[in-house]
């Protein structure tokens, strides 16, 4: 049995979206040397949607290919819609991910929630009004 | 291509261990205690093997208890001589902080029962040191037991010496030599050994079984109760047909030790040599007081599970010390205790060769070391900062 499934097999040899956005207007960073995770995804944003995305991880298989999945999951979609992207979707979408390796795709869901947060924060203006009932 | 470069997780076994076995599955399949003729032909074949693994180092057969290998036996040594300790009021054990775990988990619970224990420091090089051995030793001491050699980074123990010290104080002395049986010259009498561990697996014999030597005057505990097999010291039919793949491989690993080895400390230096030109790289463990087969490198910036999964799309065998491959989060505690720092340990591999390793496959084994390293650096941000002057280089 193999540890992992082919599709994370083809996201950890062929992954997507690698690389640094030099103007990127959101970065996000986490995961630490000492845990043997660290992603850093790159966000290009116009119009509210998500022009460009990369990354560069350090880490296992299951890191980069979840890193690697996650960018196809945003790019090109609506700022709004990223903000919404779940650990879940990312391990569904790689077809699973072993118990042990779930904390690899919260890696990646977090490096994103940090990318469009940094985004905010330099954009003020473009943060969504908290919708009241 | 296929390289197998993991031997010290396991080896091919030997065609002397397959021809060995086969008869003794196929006909002589006897009980070794039944009484009849076709059960004690079973059984003298059993003693005639117990003989063979028993004159390889030195010992006497009665001296040889056979176990499923190299777990079983540390766990029977280590409780075994605890126990004695115990009865005439002895409660420390002195070990080293990078044992098998077969033998830190055995001390861990001894602990939980009452002993106390003291781990000896392993230096940067991965080797215990003779003096802070003996400083360590009180009067309560009742067992030393610190590897042969150890399975990660495959330092070599200055074993005789530290026996001579055990012997001296009168304390006994037991030792994991599961990497070290079979690849390096082992004699129980000249090296002061009272108690050894040894698995078969590890020098082309079967899986499932390995033996413990005991010095005539030690009285084990069972772990196992039940018939009188093993003179009453590990209960259950024995294992005869690995039993006697075990003694013929570890026959045949002896006779070629000189030439094997040779060749294989040649082959060890070029990959070595050839690992140490990829930057930012260290070898683990000292260079030369190291197993003939071992080597171990971290390279920095990069994470081990993903080296090996690329390394295995090329057709290499190998294994990492991060803590990706050992379903924890922290890296190998063999790599911590040399003082590797997580991020350091995190990019580690190990390179175990078996005696057929050929100086193409070392080439190839460099070239795709290298390239994949490269490859995992391009996108990790760490090294990006390495390179950036925004952290600074460890190795």
């Amino acid at each position: 049995m193999a540890l992992y499934s082919e599709k994370v097999m083809d996201h950890f040899r062929n992954p997507r979206n690698v690389g640094v956005i030099e103007d990127a207007d959101g970065i996000g960073e986490v995961g630490n040397a000492k845990c043997g995770d660290i992603m850093t995804m790159y966000l290009k944003i116009e119009d509210d949607v998500i022009r460009d995305v990369k990354f560069e991880t350090f880490g296992c298989g299951s890191a980069i290919a979840s890193s690697s999945m996650a960018t196809e999951l945003i790019k090109g979609k609506p700022v709004a819609e990223a903000m919404k992207l779940t650990n879940k979707a990312v391990a569904e979408a790689l077809d699973g991910l072993p118990d042990y390796k779930m904390h690899c795709s919260v890696l990646a869901e977090e490096a994103i929630q940090l990318a469009l947060n940094d985004y905010y924060s330099k954009h003020p203006d473009k943060k969504p009004v908290e919708e009241t009932n | 291509m296929m390289i197998y470069a993991d031997n010290a997780a396991t080896t091919k076994m030997s065609r002397a261990a397959i021809d060995a076995m086969l008869p003794v599955m196929e006909e002589d399949y006897g009980n070794p205690s039944s009484l009849y003729t076709f059960g004690q032909r079973a059984k003298e074949i059993l003693e005639e093997a117990r003989s063979q693994v028993a004159s390889v180092i030195n010992a006497e057969p009665r001296e040889i208890i056979f176990t499923s290998g190299g777990s079983e036996a540390d766990n029977q040594a280590i409780r075994s001589a605890a126990m004695l300790g115990k009865k005439k009021g002895k409660n420390h054990i002195i070990s080293t902080a990078f044992e098998h775990h077969a033998v830190l988990h055995t001390l861990k619970r001894l602990e939980q029962e009452g002993f106390e224990v003291t781990l000896l420091d392993v230096h940067e090089d991965g080797l215990v040191r003779v003096e802070e051995l003996e400083a360590a030793i009180r009067e309560d001491t009742c067992l030393v037991t610190v590897m042969f050699a150890n399975n990660e980074i495959g330092t070599v123990q200055p074993i005789r010496q530290i026996g001579q010290v055990c012997k001296n104080h009168g304390v006994i002395f037991h030792t994991d030599a599961v990497q070290a049986m079979g690849h390096l010259p082992i004699d129980v009498k000249e090296d002061n050994i009272d108690l050894l561990s040894a698995s078969a697996h590890k020098f082309h014999g079967p899986k499932g079984i390995g033996f413990l030597y005991v010095r005539k005057g030690i009285r084990l505990t069972n772990l196992i109760e039940g018939g009188a097999q093993e003179r009453g010291l590990r209960a259950g039919t024995e294992n005869v047909a690995s039993i006697v793949g075990m003694a013929a491989a570890l026959k045949e690993s002896v006779a070629h030790m000189k030439e094997d080895t040779d060749h294989m400390r040649k082959m060890r230096d070029l990959l070595i040599e050839g690992l140490a030109r990829i930057p930012h790289s260290a070898l683990n463990g000292d260079p030369v007081k190291r197993l003939p087969g071992n080597v171990n490198f971290c390279f920095e910036g990069i994470e081990g599970e993903s080296l090996l999964l690329l390394l295995d799309d090329r057709g290499i065998c190998a294994s990492s010390g991060s803590a990706c491959t050992s379903g924890s989060l922290d890296p190998s505690h063999v790599l911590l205790a040399i003082g590797r720092v997580h991020d350091v340990a995190h990019g580690s591999l190990r390179l175990s060769l078996g005696e057929d390793i050929t100086e193409e496959q070392v080439e190839y084994l460099v070239k795709n070391v290298e390239e994949v390293v490269e490859y995992l650096r391009s996108f990790s941000p760490i090294w990006r900062r390495l390179v950036k002057g925004e952290a600074e280089f460890i190795l």
